[in-house]
């Protein structure tokens, strides 16, 4: 009876193993490999062709050195200003979309529809938005009389400009979570408050708020992972890393010196950083989060 | 007239008992509320104008001659609108090619990889699995690990085996399954009672039969949301295209438009880019307007349950 329960079990596992072979090979071929890879090529002054010639850590010592690398990382937190503004923003709509007003669906549909768009596409519509010429973003600060800069040419308004675009791009996603998480909560509990004589901002503070903190969480930790890896916005509409280079960031750096300059071992070594600052700032994140939720406790 | 209306327009009027026991007249609580949601309606529609009208501008552009362009005070409706944009479009760019290869690699992942993911969801959430912590724990670190610090030595592989400048680098690693799809097939898996799958087993099927005939048909509606949401994030993916297409004619969509913007620009012909643009967003902007019920409920699902 053992011996047959047990065969069985045999039979069900293998199935099982060969259920999950395939992700398992490729995190092997496809992550694993490739990470190993990267640390013994970080390690390499290489072109990407030729020998590997081996150099210790010189690559990690020459990135702190590395002004335009050093300028690209600064560029990089500094375009994460844009994520508590676009998650208070979108907060804030969903608590206006939690009413019962008229076209909510139609509302809801429109300021999604940047969220699905290709960012390439987008990218090279605010490229042109921005154009000092004949720019939308101009001709509409010149109905209000402001004479707007040339966005993208300006050291000043160049990552503002791409934050700005940012925030329009990601804010339906947030917004769609938010709103999610809002109406789950208990009709009864604001109308509690409200017999209790809370007023509109305070449900907001004391019932909402709270409510949405894990949403927020999960929203920080996924835009901060996102905005580390900006690409595509950067080389799209600002092609050689924007005026002085302040518009450049990490990832478009390391792309441009493994794939424009071939220094494959020295930009692996920056790749490496990139990705433990990365994990670092999550892991954070994560202490954090515990710790609040421990006080709210 | 107003009798008519009243019922359709006022939603608000189911929430009446409770404002009565909030101790003020009924009267004034609704028309505050009433106050309160047009002064929202007219936030969230001018917020909605924000939205729209960097996209509107784009097709507009488009339709405008290059004089139209520069036009001050600007132009919204272009004197006669020039169709000609997009059928000169299609002449001498990529335009077509980048829709086809884009198509290939896109329908390729999701309908290959949709099929490994469900099946590595089923065996972690439903099969005794051995190394299940160690499986796990690679599946984490996996997801911690960012492309741009894997894009080089993939690089590196796939140009050993000559696979540069094909779709195969685009296609072949995704295939294997995606593991934050493979992560939410489990979730919906965990509202699945392990009894129909005793029942199929004492009935002798075996698990490739449990998975197709009972387990798939299940997990139907999951798979396809995160079917098209995966399809609009390969379908939209620019950096890795742009790491291994070098012919014109073997690039992706977003790739192809944004060569056309930068040969384009010198030729100052900004309504060929915006229409060029503007066509490349339109299938998932059609495929959105279809499905954008299911898509907004599986987004808001994944991002409120993961």
């Amino acid at each position: 009876m053992a011996g047959t329960a047990s065969r069985l079990h045999r039979s069900e596992q293998r199935w099982a193993l060969a259920f999950v072979a395939a992700p398992v090979i490729g995190y092997l071929l496809f992550t694993l490999y490739p990470v190993c890879f990267a640390v013994y090529a970080s390690l390499t002054n290489w072109n990407g062709l030729g020998v590997m010639r081996f150099v210790g850590l010189d690559n990690y010592v020459r990135l702190f050195t590395d002004a335009n690398f050093l300028e690209s990382l600064y560029n990089t937190f500094f375009y994460m200003i844009g994520i508590p503004i676009g998650l208070a923003v979108s907060l804030a709509l969903a608590v206006a979309m939690n009413r019962k007003i008229v076209g909510l669906t139609a509302f809801r549909t429109i300021y999604y529809v940047p969220v699905i768009s290709s960012l390439a596409a987008i990218a090279i519509l605010w490229q042109w938005a921005y154009n000092g010429d004949f720019g939308l973003v101009n001709q509409a600060l010149a109905l209000v009389g402001i004479d707007g800069p040339n966005w993208l040419a300006s050291t000043f308004w160049a990552k503002p400009a791409i934050i700005l675009m940012a925030i329009w791009k990601g804010l339906g996603f947030s917004m769609i979570l938010y709103l999610a998480a809002i109406q789950s909560v208990p009709r009864s509990l604001y109308e509690a408050a409200q017999l209790d004589g809370a007023n509109g901002w305070q449900r907001f503070r004391t019932i909402t708020l709270p409510l949405v903190r894990p949403v927020t969480f999960f929203l920080v930790v996924t835009n901060v992972i996102a905005g580390a890896q900006l690409f595509t916005e950067i080389n799209i509409m600002t092609p050689t890393g924007g005026p002085e280079y302040s518009t450049a960031s990490a990832v478009w750096h390391i792309w441009r010196q493994a794939f424009r300059y071939q220094q494959m071992g020295y930009a692996t070594a920056m790749a490496i950083v990139l990705g433990l600052l990365i994990l670092i700032i999550t892991l954070i994140q994560f202490r954090l989060n515990r710790r609040n939720s421990f006080a709210i406790d | 007239m107003s009798l008519t209306t009243a019922p359709s327009r006022d939603p608000r009027s189911r929430n009446a008992p409770s404002r009565k026991t909030a101790g003020r007249t009924p009267m004034s609580r609704t028309t505050s509320t009433r106050i309160g949601d047009w002064l929202v309606f007219v936030l969230l529609a001018a917020g909605a104008i924000v939205m729209v009208a960097p996209l509107v501008w784009m097709f507009s552009t488009s339709l405008k001659t290059k004089t139209e362009v520069f036009a001050l005070p600007p132009v919204w409706i272009p004197e006669v609108p020039q169709w000609d944009t997009y059928v000169r479009m299609w002449q001498d760019s990529n335009i077509l090619t980048g829709f086809q290869n884009s198509f290939i690699v896109a329908a390729t992942v999701t309908v290959l990889g949709m099929i490994t993911c469900s099946m590595a969801a089923f065996a972690i959430a439903k099969m005794r699995l051995p190394f299940r912590n160690l499986i796990f724990i690679g599946m984490l670190t996996g997801i911690m690990i960012p492309y741009p610090t894997l894009m080089i030595p993939q690089f590196v592989m796939f140009s050993r085996i000559g696979w540069v400048d094909t779709l195969l680098p685009l296609i072949v690693p995704a295939i294997f399954g995606n593991i934050l799809v493979i992560f939410f097939l489990r979730q919906y898996l965990e509202n699945v009672p392990n009894s129909i799958i005793e029942a199929a087993k004492i009935d002798g099927a075996n698990f490739w039969q449990i998975f197709w005939r009972l387990i798939f048909p299940i997990i139907r509606p999951a798979v396809a949301a995160q079917f098209i949401l995966w399809f609009m994030m390969i379908w939209n993916d620019y950096l890795a295209p742009i790491l291994y297409l070098n012919t014109p004619e073997r690039q992706t969509l977003q790739v192809v438009i944004a060569n056309m913007n930068v040969q384009y620009a010198t030729q100052r012909d900004y309504p060929l880019i915006m229409g060029a643009s503007f066509v490349a967003l339109l299938p998932i902007l059609a495929v959105f307007l279809i499905f954008q019920r299911q898509i907004i409920e599986s987004v808001a699902l994944s991002g409120t349950k993961g």
